[in-house]
């Protein structure tokens, strides 16, 4: 029977991670003064599973690398070892280190043997002490099971006594004898003696003992195997048969206990050693067929998956009664029929509502490579900071939760780095000496809000703005409000060169980090305040799957607005348009000049209804803090509409995000309105 | 076809043992430590226990002392899956009433082989 045992592999990545985050926050946590052993046996567990997992499944480096680890922790645990910042720092380098192994196994790239055997031989000086380190760099000794092989030929006596309470532990004599059996010619004699009086005859403990002899050339493992599990619950004794002294078959008292019937139950032909103590040999055995690449899962809550299948099954009822009135309907079923259409649509909502809701994921996932983030830099640039983390578990979609982990380690950095002060400046300016950087997540509306708020010395109007003269990104004159100052950081060009410490500065500025954050469709804002601290706020929109949008009519075409941007829709008189020779149209808007985006000129509608500006509608709409005003012909329905890749079918389309299916069936296109303020704006 | 409870914290390996036993044809129940087992095992008899040792809530050495003080599991066999580092521990479960063991690491066919030759 052979088991492809690559189907295991996912999963086993997936709670190996999950291992090492266990170990990294519990190593993170440990209190050197007042260790908690049930901490240091969490810590243990998580380190034994990977070896174990790792071992069954062929990731040999891993379990080897593993067993350093867990030698050292279960020393540690048992109290034999004191628990050091030493051993911690070199226990978190070594999760690290298994962390890239395992990354690099799922992504069947070549570990990195090297800096491997670095982390290794790190944890056998810790483990050993320097001087033991050389000789134990190939940890564990693969011991090549030992071919004990009786070459006499002939056989072995065996006399077995099992203890009183042997049938206690699930042992059978008669499933070892049938095992004995399979290795050879077996006779036994059943010694009667120790079986007391009727009244005093305990069933359920053995009151038997075996003489056996099995003819054969056996190799004495095979036999010793076979009393592996009772060596301590009998008393055995086995001696090689002489050549001479086979036993005779026909003996008087002799039971044979050759049960052919049974035999076919076990498959294997006699094995030549224990398959169990066996150890897989080569050092080097790469997974036959790794799991596939990039294949992205989810762990579930099964409340989320329950409340999934009621949903499905009130559907389905819904379904069956709504075929009943339609089989034959006539009018007075209307009402029932428009009774079970709203039931339909009640369903279909929740159903899009659980479906959404499996996507969700606390945002824990990320935030729980904080603390050593912190933990690291902190000592790394000598400073206190302590991490608090607020609403961890505020659920939001698993892509979101992907693609925020890297802006939030910049903001995250940049805090560390720049917001909170050196202790000794902290205390000079009346502050407690350990800085607090809080990274907080809840919902608002349909968005989930992510701070990173720190209490360190807070954005300087005045450095910001000299430093943007400097760099040349605004003129010298320039009348900045405090917030209009907080944005140069993210200006292109602002937060690189100069300062480049590998801590922030890693070439990636905070345009970036905007930039990422806008392309989930998303923002981000600065408050901040001299000397107290800054809170630096994304909004995120909880799913990008799904979308509030309002449809629009632009001739035939059908368009969709993302809701949250649009601000209002007038009609506009004439006296209210400017037109500006060469920088096309603008409308004045209360004290403001907004551009006019004519959508029927943009997307080429040819039979649009309003090409005069009194004849159509105007929507003003935001898209990153820049506003305009698309003229359209009509203001549809607002609904919720599932976002299909245009990129992926089509191509990249200039003010377009995306498309939907509408009920109709007809697609409609979803604006990209940051890309359409632009678009007015050039 | 006997049926099996597999304990073992880690989904992969509960996820093999089972996947393979079933494919053996046993019926196999999976527990994801110590206390789920016991509770599992006290609403339905199996004929064989094969629990991982070291796990959270109740390890796999406390299981088998519990389930041995049951009527049900007197005589059944129970096998400890370990590591190969952990004689003691070999030791620590034939006092508390483990039929045997099956050394980490160990692939499907020596599972099955182990399995079968406990249950005949």
């Amino acid at each position: 029977m052979s088991i492809d045992m690559a189907q295991f592999h996912q999963v086993f990545f997936e709670e190996s991670f999950e291992g090492l985050d266990i170990m990294e926050t519990g190593l993170l946590n440990l209190d050197m003064g007042d260790v908690d052993a049930e901490d240091i046996n969490t810590i243990f567990r998580a380190a034994h599973s990977i070896k174990g997992g790792s071992g069954t499944f062929g990731f040999t480096a891993v379990s080897d690398f593993t067993h350093v680890m867990e030698t050292l922790l279960d020393e540690m645990r048992d109290g034999r070892r004191q628990v050091t910042q030493v051993a911690v720092d070199v226990l978190l380098g070594s999760v690290d280190c298994l962390k890239e192994m395992l990354t690099a196994i799922q992504d069947e790239q070549e570990v990195d043997v090297a800096s491997v055997n670095e982390y290794k031989k790190a944890l056998e000086v810790e483990l050993n002490g320097e001087q033991a380190n050389e000789a134990t760099t190939t940890v564990e000794a693969v011991v090549e099971p030992t071919q004990l092989i009786n070459s006499a030929g002939s056989g072995w006596s065996i006399a077995f006594s099992p203890h009183a309470d042997l049938l206690k532990t699930g042992n059978d004599p008669v499933r070892m004898f049938r095992e004995l059996a399979e290795l050879g010619q077996l006779t036994s004699v059943v010694d009667f003696q120790g079986v007391p009086d009727f009244y005093d005859l305990d069933p359920e403990d053995c009151h038997l003992s075996w003489n056996l002899e099995i003819v054969g050339d056996i190799p004495s493992t095979d036999v010793d195997d076979i009393f592996d599990w009772v060596e301590d619950s009998c008393d055995l004794a086995i001696q090689a048969l002489k050549q001479q002294n086979f036993p005779s078959v026909e003996n008087e008292t002799e039971t044979t206990l050759v049960e052919t019937n049974k035999q076919a139950v076990v498959e294997d032909t006699n094995p030549t050693a224990n398959p169990i103590v066996d150890k897989p040999k080569s050092t080097k055995k790469e997974p036959s067929k790794p799991a596939a690449k990039g294949s992205s899962s989810i762990r579930v809550d099964t409340g989320k998956i329950d409340t999934l299948i009621n949903m499905v099954g009130e559907l389905v009822i819904t379904q069956s009664m709504l075929s009943l009135v339609g089989e034959h309907f006539e009018l007075n079923k209307l009402d029932q029929l428009k009774n079970g259409l709203s039931q339909l649509e009640r369903h279909t909502r929740e159903l899009q509502e659980s479906v959404m809701n499996i996507r969700m994921l606390p945002i824990s996932f990320v935030f729980s490579r904080f603390p050593r983030l912190v933990h690291d830099l902190s000592t790394k640039l000598d400073k206190k900071i302590e991490l608090v983390m607020v609403g961890e578990n505020t659920e939001v979609d698993k892509t979101v939760v992907e693609l925020l982990s890297d802006p939030l380690v910049h903001l995250v950095r940049n805090s560390l780095d720049h917001g909170i002060e050196m202790p000794a400046d902290r205390i000079a300016a009346g502050k407690p000496e350990m800085g607090t950087i809080t990274l907080e997540a809840y919902h608002r509306g349909g968005n989930i809000v992510i701070e990173v708020r720190d209490d360190g010395k807070g954005l300087n109007k005045d450095v910001l703005k000299a430093k943007a003269i400097e760099k040349g990104l605004i003129d010298a004159d320039a009348n900045l409000t405090d917030k209009q100052a907080y944005e140069l950081i993210f200006m292109a060009g602002f937060s690189t060169a100069e300062k480049l410490t590998d801590v922030s500065g890693r070439g990636v500025g905070m345009d970036v980090v905007r930039r990422n954050i806008q392309s989930l469709g998303g923002n981000i804002e600065i408050i901040s305040e001299l000397g107290k601290g800054s809170t630096i706020a994304i909004h995120l929109p909880l799913t990008l799957a799904i979308l509030d949008g309002q449809s629009i009519a632009v001739g035939d075409e059908r368009f969709i607005i993302p809701l949250g941007a649009i601000i209002e829709s007038i009609n506009i008189k004439e006296s209210m348009v400017n037109r500006v020779a060469g920088k096309g149209e603008t409308f004045r808007l209360r004290d403001e000049y907004l551009p006019i985006v004519r959508m029927h000129e943009i997307f080429n509608v040819k039979n649009a209804q309003a090409t005069k500006l009194t004849e159509g509608l105007v929507v003003v709409v935001d898209g990153q803090g820049m506003r305009c005003g698309l003229f359209i012909d009509d203001l549809l329905g607002q609904q919720q509409v599932v976002i299909k890749s245009l990129e992926a079918n089509y191509r990249k389309v200039e003010g377009v995000s995306g498309a939907t299916i509408l009920g109709d069936g007809s697609v409609a296109l979803i604006l990209d309105i940051p890309g359409l303020v632009r678009l007015s704006n050039q | 076809m006997a049926s099996i409870l597999a304990v073992d914290d880690s989904a992969s390996m509960r996820q093999m043992v089972s996947f393979t036993l079933k494919g053996a044809g046993y019926t196999v129940v999976e527990a994801v430590d110590g206390v789920d087992a016991l509770n599992k095992a006290k609403t339905q008899k199996f004929d064989c226990v094969v629990t991982d040792v070291n796990m959270p809530n109740k390890d796999g050495i406390t299981l088998i002392k519990d389930l041995r003080a049951l009527p049900n599991y007197k005589f059944i066999p129970m096998l400890m899956l370990t590591t190969e580092s952990g004689m003691d521990k070999k030791q620590a479960g034939k006092a508390a009433g483990a039929t045997g063991w099956i050394v980490k690491p160990f692939n499907p066919d020596q599972l099955l082989k182990t399995i079968k030759k406990v249950l005949g």
